[in-house]
């Protein structure tokens, strides 16, 4: 893999204050992601994992330090470069999916697209269209949310983060609402992705997940108390490896 | 982010709770609908007084005896200000005045065997029917001969016409009692319609002043001089020419207030149009704030959507909506609520007035300028309305937004 740095965060620190209190949810975070990575951000909860992958997905700014994303601070960006940077370079999965209730899966993916001014409808369409095709679901593409299981749901939210060509998909538990089986599947997605350059970052409190990674991040109060390579199990080979569903 | 684009999002938010979006466009439906007929009628019953009151002649001047003196007030009935010498001045010495015809008039009882039915009966000269623009359907005008002799006859009107007589039968040459007096009919008068205060201009009978004067009321003095002057033009000119002869005729002194009333048409038009257009902006008014609370109805439904969609909103942010784009899009739902409200409004608008002018035979007049006006309040209503929703929608931390259940 390269060796560009895609993501870097200098001594981040993010304080909330509630009421008289201050919560220091960040006490100086720093590291580095490189093109082609696949990161787990692990800690028990409440250790600030949330808090800092809002801030790497520029949805909300450090008190104090600083972070690059593709070369660009972000400090001093204003909120609608921040949009911006958004829409270009990053792409979510949320825990809950999050997808438009009652809107296909081919507009749900197309959303992000919507909100560039560069992508003709005919562009968002194909672009969409490949990237149902590379989570699996190009049979599903007029389906409802509703209409698709849980796993679907979470892959067709994953094709919504892959459809801008993101320098980097951004995922906070993403398989936390999913069983055993459809997580490893998910994860054995993430890993495909993985290979073909795709740069992430996933946060999970399960050491099971983290270890289909190739990089373990370990927050603890703030702190970054571990960050160290791992070599990573293939997905696939554990979803072999689970009782098949048909044996009860 | 591209118009089109808007345009779907929220084109696919509204039919995504499509009874929702009904009922909140059925208040500006309503709001638009009755602006557009109460316009459109206000202006309906503006045009029909026009042209009722043009029917009756546009250069009629009505002369009146005054009825307020210094002093006591001694009642109408016996202000005897008018005479037939002032109608001879006024002919003599007025030179925009046309034909002149002294009037009297007095109600009562025509009775014709068995049927009778309560009328007017007007003494006037030969002048009157063209003055007033009666036309005869059969039979002839009464003659200088007639009003010479007192003669007992008569000319008469459909709905007189109708209460006395059989649909079969031909009224002139027949008979007819005014009271006790009997009379010949000779002359039978055109259908004419109601004026504009709503009388109907057919109830009448029509005789020579001086038969009226003489055989019915016992008078020598008029109640009224009806004129008609050269041209609508000259009106003004033939009311100033009058005014100067009656004041000389009465010897009334300069400062002395006159004993006598001038109106003309052009002012009963004026008057009667300023009236009724008064009361179609009084009506629209009203109609207005229903539109009002049509749009209020937006304003709560869009701060509901906004916190039903909070989620929504947050998603959007996290891929790149701008507080702008998020904006736009709820701005649009609430303006095509109302833009689509609108134009159903003012169909309806158009519908109702079109079936109320023909109900009450008026014409039916639509104005563009209350149809493009209410398209732009219409408008106006979505975005005023939508704009602080949309701006609390835009104003949300993606985060929290993303949280909320
Ligand atoms: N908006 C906020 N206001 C106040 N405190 C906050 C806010 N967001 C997070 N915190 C605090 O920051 C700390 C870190 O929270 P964070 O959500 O990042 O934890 P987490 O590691 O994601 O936990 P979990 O695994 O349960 O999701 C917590 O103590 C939390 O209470
Ligand atoms: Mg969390």
């Amino acid at each position: 893999m390269g060796n560009d740095i895609i993501i870097k965060v200098e001594n981040l620190k993010r304080d909330f204050v509630v009421g008289s209190e201050t919560v220091r949810a960040l006490r100086g975070v720093s590291f580095d992601i490189r093109q082609g990575e696949f990161v787990s951000i692990m800690g028990t909860s409440g250790s600030g994992k949330s808090t800092l992958l809002n801030i790497l997905g520029c949805l909300d700014k450090p008190t104090s330090g600083e972070y690059y994303i593709d070369g660009i601070g972000i400090s001093q960006c204003s909120k609608d470069k921040l949009s911006v940077i958004r829409n270009r370079k990053i792409g979510f999965v949320f825990q809950s999916y999050n997808l438009l209730a009652r809107t296909t899966a081919l507009e749900n993916v197309e959303l992000p697209l919507m909100y560039n001014h560069n992508v003709s409808s005919k562009e968002r369409h194909e672009m969409a269209e490949h990237a149902l095709e590379m989570v699996g679901l190009s049979n599903r593409r007029y389906h409802m949310p509703n209409q698709l299981s849980g796993g679907q749901q979470q892959r067709v939210a994953i094709a919504r983060a892959l459809v801008n060509n993101p320098v980097i998909i951004l995922a906070d538990e993403a398989t936390g609402n999913l069983d055993t089986r459809t997580s490893y599947e998910i994860m054995t997605l993430l890993q495909e992705l993985n290979l073909q350059g795709k740069t992430i970052a996933f946060v999970t409190h399960e050491p099971d997940i983290a270890c289909f990674t190739s990089r373990t991040v370990m927050l603890r109060d703030g702190h970054v108390i571990k960050d160290a390579p791992i070599e990573p199990k293939s997905a696939a080979e554990a979803l072999a490896a689970l009782p098949s569903n048909e044996d009860y | 982010m591209r118009l089109y684009n808007l345009l779907k999002i929220a084109y696919t938010a509204l039919m995504r709770n499509k009874m929702r979006a009904m009922l909140t466009m059925l208040g500006i439906i309503i709001g638009i609908a009755s602006v557009i007929s109460m316009v459109s009628l206000g202006q309906s019953s503006q045009l029909s007084i026009r042209e009722s009151i043009s029917s009756t002649g546009t250069n009629m001047i009505m002369v009146m005896r005054a009825f307020r003196r210094p002093g006591v007030n001694i009642g109408n009935d016996n202000v005897q200000t008018l005479k037939m010498a002032d109608c001879v001045a006024i002919r003599k010495g007025a030179k925009n005045v046309d034909l002149i015809s002294p009037t009297v008039s007095s109600s009562g009882q025509l009775i014709r065997g068995s049927k009778n039915w309560p009328s007017t009966i007007e003494g006037v000269s030969t002048e009157f029917l063209t003055i007033r623009k009666y036309e005869l359907e059969s039979g002839t005008n009464f003659t200088e001969e007639h009003i010479n002799t007192y003669a007992k006859v008569c000319l008469i009107g459909q709905t007189v016409v109708d209460n006395l007589f059989e649909p079969d039968e031909n009224p002139v040459g027949q008979d007819i009692r005014f009271g006790k007096i009997p009379m010949k009919v000779i002359g039978v008068l055109k259908e004419k319609g109601q004026n504009q205060m709503g009388q109907d201009q057919d109830d009448i009978v029509i005789a020579p002043y001086t038969t009226v004067q003489k055989r019915i009321l016992a008078i020598d003095y008029l109640h009224m001089i009806t004129a008609s002057a050269v041209s609508e033009e000259a009106t003004d000119a033939a009311v100033a020419e009058i005014e100067s002869i009656l004041r000389a005729q009465h010897r009334l002194l300069p400062g002395e207030d006159d004993d006598f009333d001038v109106r003309t048409q052009a002012e009963m038009l004026e008057m009667m149009s300023s009236v009724s257009g008064f009361m179609t902006i009084l009506l629209a008014a009203i109609a207005s704030i229903s539109l009002i609370v049509g749009g209020i109805g937006i304003m709560n439904i869009m701060y509901v959507t906004v916190t039903e969609r909070t989620k929504e909103i947050g998603l959007r942010m996290s891929i790149g909506a701008k507080g702008r784009d998020i904006m736009l899009q709820f701005l649009c739902e609430s303006t095509i609520l109302s833009l689509i409200g609108g134009v159903i409004g003012i169909i309806l608008g158009l519908v109702i007035s079109y079936v109320a002018s023909y109900l009450l035979s008026w014409p039916y007049v639509v104005s563009q300028a209350s149809v493009a006006l209410s398209f732009v309040v219409c408008a106006a209503t979505g975005i005023f309305f939508g704009w602080y929703p949309a701006k609390k929608a835009a104003s949300l931390d993606p985060i929290n937004a993303l949280r909320y259940e």
